[in-house]
């Protein structure tokens, strides 16, 4: 005989909040609600106290106030009679312009490292194991600060490259000048270009750029498209047709008309009076910055390529080797696919650090976010809390974008298991 | 059979033949040398191109290294001693590594700060090479973070006496609370006991007591004193140490059942690890004195470990989260099987595991924290970096550069690679599976 009774309705005791395991865990989150807004509470009172005291009000007026002083590398125009919002804006170009190039350089270098570490050549292994543990093992403010260093004191100023025999000549064929006021490099000129492109009348964008780039991913697209077709054919023939001549021609061809069209040519620098004219100039700080991010960030990207090459178990270049495979095809079709799932995810968290250590660049004076926002305009109008609060929210969201396109990745190459 | 084949073969070798050596191309350095460097056109291509490689580099590098100038007094004599060779200016080197192991502070009491490095190393004996140091040492390690700042700042000892003391009283009243309350409740109680002796009490009672017995009074040195590898160096361990305790607890926070604490973790953890180090520098500078009560005014250097260490902990949280995700879910199941309660489960089965799979991840965030605590030169104080600034804005060294960084790149690089050594070794040690 078998009674099913509900156990005893026991009468809700206060103890329970303590010791019954169903209430226990409200308990626990309510205190520590309590406390954490307790400290919020505390901290905000503190702030708006001290600022009443200081007589300055939460107030971000001051970003519509003149900004009154000049950025010297800058991607748009601004001149020191803009805004201190506009000038933020300059800095955070600039941060990102050294992102991206540090970025693309240092997965460069640091591929190459990597898989020359695994080189079966023990004199190229043992000189990439010494590069990367001399960058690993040593602060990047420092690498930073030497880089600036070298460029200042052993690079020949302009007024070296006077007279009739110069005690410095420029390099590449007379086009790149490289003097201890930065890199002068050929800038791309178009005598039939059509204009900018502006954006909210706030800054322009070289049409003749988005026309190039357009026109590329076009190409690109038509390539593949090419390639695809090759791939239906081999399905279906088993003879796979020769494209890589269209291929090149569909990418080559379309991006030369244009040029053409443009009427491109390259404007080069040279010296007038005392110092280079023409060309882009690149200051020392953007180049010092730019290559210590990118061999110290190289580095660490050599040990994740080399851990997620060594991650692919031999019996799998063995098992491809069986079915027939070139040595070619066995990385391309084996290896890599499998490599870059364990490689990409630690990859993109070194693009988060470079982006962020860029912060640095305050060491070396190059006006990003941190040397605009959090440097000149903190010091001039005196809001240590506008300014800090809102760099601080200009990286948060540059990161969260960052592990946003990681957490992306991560979904779409997740290994579907049982 | 064996006969019938005996008789159709003519010659059957009925010893065996003597072993002969390998031919010498496979064996010995030209055998290595043959597989390790000159195997195939592309690898030889490759050696010849390094070997030239390395010697242009120390065909440019040692006489550079090696150049006579110990004792020159400033750049201009070292030129004058090279005359007109390369050559290196050690003498800045000579003439400065005190200031930059020890920045500003006072020369007759470096005694300080060498000891407390010896009494640092003779702290983490017992905790790092358990296997060589007696277990007894461990209470002097754990005495050893109130012995420092003493030792460092000077002062009377009973401050931080009475900071430990606050620990001493947590300890009672979690004991007394023991025998009315369950572990949760009196751990609660004394956190908050002790937090309010800390803010409110310490501080007066330490006073009082220095006023009337002053107990070893130690000649006080401000913060603006230090500098140098000091300074780095204890920033650095006041960040490391404190970071893994804090770091342990956020990760069992990020991966809590309950809601509002996993989500009260996710959102410290994801936004300082959404943020540079130097703008948290710039809020402990010129922020910290806004959020904290008016008049209160406390010393840079403990503003700065403060920030460093939440930076760490955020690190060291992930690192962690990532070891507890690592362990077979089995290993929770067995826990809880066994009847264990959370607690105990984490103590006695989850952490020693999950701790043990993150060792390396965890090295290198302390590498990366020792490293960062360089951008506080950004904000003003005067570690290797600062001070190496200041050394080449000097007249007499202005234009040095490489020697100062090579001597700070290679103390940064003797701790950073040492760290990492260890961690091997400790990886090594704890290895329980069959390899």
């Amino acid at each position: 005989m078998t009674t099913l009774t509900d156990p005893p309705a026991e009468s809700f005791k206060l103890s329970m909040l303590v010791y019954d395991t169903r209430y226990r865990s409200y308990t626990f989150q309510i205190i520590a609600l309590i406390a954490v807004l307790t400290l919020l509470g505390w901290l905000t009172n503190n702030t708006v106290q001290n600022l009443h005291d200081l007589g300055k009000e939460v107030d971000f007026g001051f970003l519509n106030t003149p900004a009154g002083y000049d950025i010297n590398q800058r991607l748009i125009e601004y001149d020191n009679q803009d805004t201190h919002l506009r000038a933020a804006f300059v800095g955070l170009l600039n941060t990102l312009l050294v992102a991206v190039l540090g970025c693309v350089t240092a997965t460069i270098i640091g591929v190459i490292v990597g898989v020359l570490r695994l080189s079966s050549n023990w004199l190229v292994a043992r000189l990439m194991t010494v590069y990367v543990e001399m960058f690993r093992n040593v602060p990047v403010l420092m690498w930073i600060v030497l880089a600036m260093a070298i460029l200042i004191e052993s690079l020949p100023s302009p007024r070296d490259f006077r007279g009739d025999t110069p005690e410095a000549t420029m390099k590449l064929f007379d086009t790149v000048a490289f003097t201890n006021r930065g890199v002068y490099v050929p800038e791309p000129l178009f005598s039939r270009g059509i204009g900018d492109l502006s954006v909210f009348g706030a800054f322009g964008i070289s049409l003749d750029l988005v026309a190039i780039i357009v026109v590329l991913i076009g190409s690109f697209w038509v390539a593949k498209r090419i390639g695809r077709k090759a791939d239906a054919t081999q399905e279906a023939t088993g003879v796979r047709p020769r494209t890589w001549h269209v291929q090149t021609a569909v990418i080559v061809l379309p991006v030369v008309l244009l040029l053409i069209l443009l009427g491109f040519h390259l404007g080069y620098p040279a010296l007038k009076g005392f110092n280079f004219q023409g060309g882009t100039h690149m200051r020392n700080s953007l180049i010092a910055l730019w290559l210590a991010l990118s061999l110290y960030t190289a580095a660490f990207i050599a040990e994740n390529v080399r851990a997620g090459i060594l991650a692919i178990s031999k019996g799998q270049t063995e098992a491809a080797a069986a079915l027939g495979l070139r040595s070619n095809r066995i990385m391309n079709l084996v290896i890599l696919p499998q490599a870059l799932r364990v490689i990409i995810p630690p990859l993109i968290s070194q693009y988060l650090n470079l982006t962020k250590n860029s912060s640095l660049a305050i060491a070396v004076g190059y006006m990003d976010i941190t040397g605009t926002l959090m440097g000149i305009t903190l010091n001039q109008t005196g809001r240590e809390l506008e300014t800090v609060l809102l760099g601080m929210l200009v990286y948060l969201v540059i990161s969260l974008i960052i592990s946003g396109v990681m957490n992306v990745y991560n979904e779409r190459k997740k290994l579907v298991e049982r | 059979m064996s006969d019938t084949h005996a008789e159709t073969v003519l010659f059957v070798r009925e010893t065996m033949l003597e072993q002969q050596e390998p031919p010498s191309s496979i064996v010995g350095p030209v055998g290595w040398a043959r597989s390790n460097l000159f195997n195939g056109w592309k690898n030889s291509l490759l050696t010849v191109l390094s070997l030239a490689f390395v010697f242009y580099l120390l065909s440019g590098l040692l006489p550079w290294f090696f150049s006579p100038t110990w004792y020159s007094t400033s750049l201009t004599e070292c030129r004058e001693i090279l005359a007109g060779h390369e050559g290196a200016c050690w003498g800045v080197i000579r003439e400065r590594w005190l200031q930059l192991l020890f920045g500003f502070y006072p020369s007759e009491l470096y005694w300080r700060p060498i000891l407390t490095l010896i009494l640092l190393l003779l702290a983490l004996g017992p905790v790092l090479y358990t296997d060589y140091f007696p277990p007894k040492l461990l209470y002097f390690s754990a005495a050893f973070p109130f012995l420092m700042p003493w030792l460092l700042w000077g002062g009377s000892i009973w401050m931080p006496l009475m900071v430990a003391a606050g620990f001493g009283i947590g300890y009672a009243v979690f004991a007394a609370m023991m025998k009315v309350a369950n572990a949760g409740i009196s751990l609660f109680v004394a956190a908050v006991v002790a937090v309010l002796w800390w803010i409110f009490l310490a501080a007066p009672v330490a006073n009082g007591i220095a006023s009337l017995v002053p107990l070893l009074p130690l000649e006080p040195v401000p913060s603006r004193n230090f500098g140098g590898f000091m300074l780095s160096v204890t920033i650095g361990v006041t960040a490391i140490g404190c970071s893994l305790p804090i770091g342990i607890v956020l990760a069992l926070g990020r991966r809590s059942d309950l809601p509002l604490v996993k989500v009260l973790c996710v959102c410290f953890i994801e936004f300082i690890r959404g943020v540079p180090l130097i703008t948290l520098l710039f809020v402990a500078s010129v922020l910290l004195n806004i959020f904290l009560p008016p008049g209160t005014n406390f010393d840079i250097i403990l503003r700065v470990m403060i920030m460093v260490t939440l930076f760490a902990s955020a690190y060291m949280a992930e690192v962690i989260r990532g070891g507890l995700a690592a362990l077979p879910s089995g290993q929770y199941e067995a826990a809880d099987a066994l009847g264990l309660d959370y607690w105990k489960a984490q103590r006695l089965i989850i952490m020693p595991q999950a701790l043990k799979i993150s060792i390396p991840g965890i090295v290198s965030t302390f590498i990366g924290v020792f490293k960062d605590t360089t951008l506080v030169s950004i904000i003003g104080l005067i570690d290797p970096l600062g001070l190496a600034n200041a050394i080449r804005a000097d007249t007499a060294w202005n234009g040095v550069y490489w020697e100062l960084f090579i001597f700070i790149g290679a103390v940064f690089f003797i701790f950073c690679f040492s760290m990492s050594r260890y961690s091997m070794y400790l990886e090594r040690k704890l290895q329980t599976g069959h390899h």
